[in-house]
């Protein structure tokens, strides 16, 4: 039994993204920018992707930058607030400590350059608290930027909230809303959102693909200087298929979003039921307002690298915050945000379901997990340290 | 999968002398759980040969396959072959490991030099 839990990494391709993709290179090679019949044929197909990727977030065509994918979205975003904000002297950026590095280290840099960074706490919960939002704020805060939902635990953020606070004090609200796209209801009117980056691979799209969205006004600094593609605002020959493939796979999957939801939502709530049965485990983040794709453990007394390798030996496909699988000294940064201590951050599992997921195939994670992670303490000092009560348990 | 040579594979899916020996003559613990390793390894001893040596490892495949390869290089040897393995022997029996995983191989150099100190040192107290 092959199951791919991975789906915050990465999706497989849905069949209607590759016909997409596949009818983009075959029949609308044009180049976008030609002024003769079939570069204006590319044209009409990339300005047709364009207002139906705006449409699904409830934004407006013009309003939809196409980049090569989540990270240059963040970038672009926060490079954007900073360097527009600078001019009037606000030099202050408000984000929360959980951050995907695409957003985290682009503010490391703007800190090198003399911008002043305050990252929220986001508690055990793995959530931001839309007052401590609200009494960071300063008069020189030139951006907020709060991802949508976590990508190692699945917590969404009250993003509603954050907009209308954000909104009421004039600071631009950027939201990495990479995990959330295709998955959650987007509203960029309702809820406020500046900035929106988006990438096409973790909605059944293709890699190397994704979208800023940046609300009307707000005039966009340039990542890639050349051509007038996109406005003027990125350079570069428009990638055509990708797009097409993006676009396609959005719209299949906002259209079956709830039906989706539901069906994972079960089996979410069923691998946490069945996985809560390992002794001193712990569930990662707050159990209600996570992804419906999302489990995330920790497991005392092990590590997670051997835990991965262990699962994908029996058809597993998973991930861990563990510094071994990153070639990193430190866990994730998620997982300490949260206030796991390094010993349980490197004995964690992340599961990320798809769509189609059996409760069959749920049934085999929880089993294979709960052996695996058996047979990795039955020769672990650590866990030997804590059963013989040499230790404590930090798990209950 | 190719991030680990399947010498590394093969110690870690079947590490050999898993489990612990309760009448050691010497333990050695290192690493710590914050950063992802600890090794402890238990050595019995008789007239300077290692007769047996057992491990129990927390942390990664190549951690874990490393405890397993160190613990065949040294079964069987005298106590003075044992003390000159390094890190390098454990590393190429397993035909290489990754770059930012040769620390797994040191582990298992360092958790068997503690074993043996610790077996020195025992036959230090039983002289006087």
């Amino acid at each position: 039994m092959n199951i791919y839990a991975d789906n915050a990494a990465t999706t497989e391709m849905s069949e209607a993204a590759i016909n997409a993709m596949t009818d983009g290179m075959r029949n609308w090679y044009g180049n976008p920018s030609s002024l003769y019949t079939i570069g204006q044929k590319a044209k009409e197909k990339l300005e047709e992707a364009r207002a139906e990727i705006a449409g699904i977030i409830h934004a407006q065509p013009r309003e939809i930058i196409f980049t090569s994918g989540g990270s240059e979205a963040d970038n672009q975003a926060i490079l954007t607030a900073a360097l527009n904000g600078k001019k009037k002297g606000k030099t202050h950026i408000i984000s929360s400590a959980f951050e995907h590095h695409a957003v985290l280290h682009t503010l490391k840099k703007l800190e090198k350059d003399g911008f002043t960074v305050t990252l929220l706490p986001v508690h055990e919960s793995g959530l931001v608290r839309p007052d401590e939002l609200e009494a960071a704020l300063r008069e020189d805060t030139c951006l907020v930027t709060i991802m949508t939902a976590n990508n190692e635990i699945g917590t969404i953020q009250p993003i509603a909230e954050i907009g209308a606070i954000c909104r009421a004090r004039h600071v631009v609200f950027h939201t990495d809303a990479v995990q959330a796209v295709g998955h959650l209801p987007i509203d960029v009117e309702a809820q406020q959102i500046d900035m929106l980056s988006a990438s096409a691979h973790k909605f059944h799209g293709p890699k190397g693909v994704g979208f800023l969205y940046a609300r009307k006004g707000i005039v966009l600094q340039n990542l890639i200087e050349g051509g007038a593609q996109e406005r003027g605002k990125r350079a570069g020959t428009e990638n055509l298929p990708g797009i097409l493939g993006m676009t396609a796979a959005l719209k299949e999957a906002v259209g079956a979003m709830e039906q989706h939801n539901t069906h994972m939502k079960k089996i979410r709530d069923y691998l946490i039921r069945g996985l809560s049965e390992i002794p001193h485990s712990a569930l990662n983040g707050d159990a209600e307002r996570r992804l419906s794709g999302n489990v995330n453990f920790s497991f005392e007394g092990i590590e997670g690298e051997s835990l991965l390798i262990l699962l994908d030996q029996k058809g597993i496909s998973a991930s861990s915050g563990s510094a071994c699988t990153s070639g990193a000294l430190d866990p994730s940064h998620v997982l300490l945000a949260i206030g796991r201590v390094h010993d349980v951050a490197h004995g964690s599992l992340r599961l990320s379901i798809g769509e189609d997921i059996t409760v069959q195939e749920a049934d085999h994670i929880i089993e294979a997990t709960k052996e695996v992670v058996a047979y990795l303490r039955s020769f672990s000092p650590v866990w030997r340290d804590l059963t013989e009560g040499k230790k404590e348990f930090i798990l209950k | 999968m190719a991030l680990y040579s399947e010498k590394v594979m093969e110690h870690f899916l079947q590490p050999q002398n898993v489990g612990v020996i309760e009448d050691a003559d010497g333990v050695g613990e290192v690493g710590n759980a914050k950063c992802g390793d600890i090794m402890k390894m238990y050595l019995k001893i008789d007239r300077d040969i290692i007769t047996d040596v057992k491990f129990e490892t927390f942390g990664c495949a190549s951690a874990i396959a490393s405890s397993s390869m160190a613990t065949e290089l040294i079964k069987g040897q005298r106590v003075e072959d044992a003390m000159k393995l390094t890190n390098q022997a454990v590393a190429e029996a397993l035909d290489g490991l990754p770059p930012h995983k040769l620390h797994c191989s040191v582990l298992a150099e360092e958790a068997i030099q503690a074993a043996l100190e610790d077996y020195r040192q025992k036959q230090e107290r039983n002289k006087e």
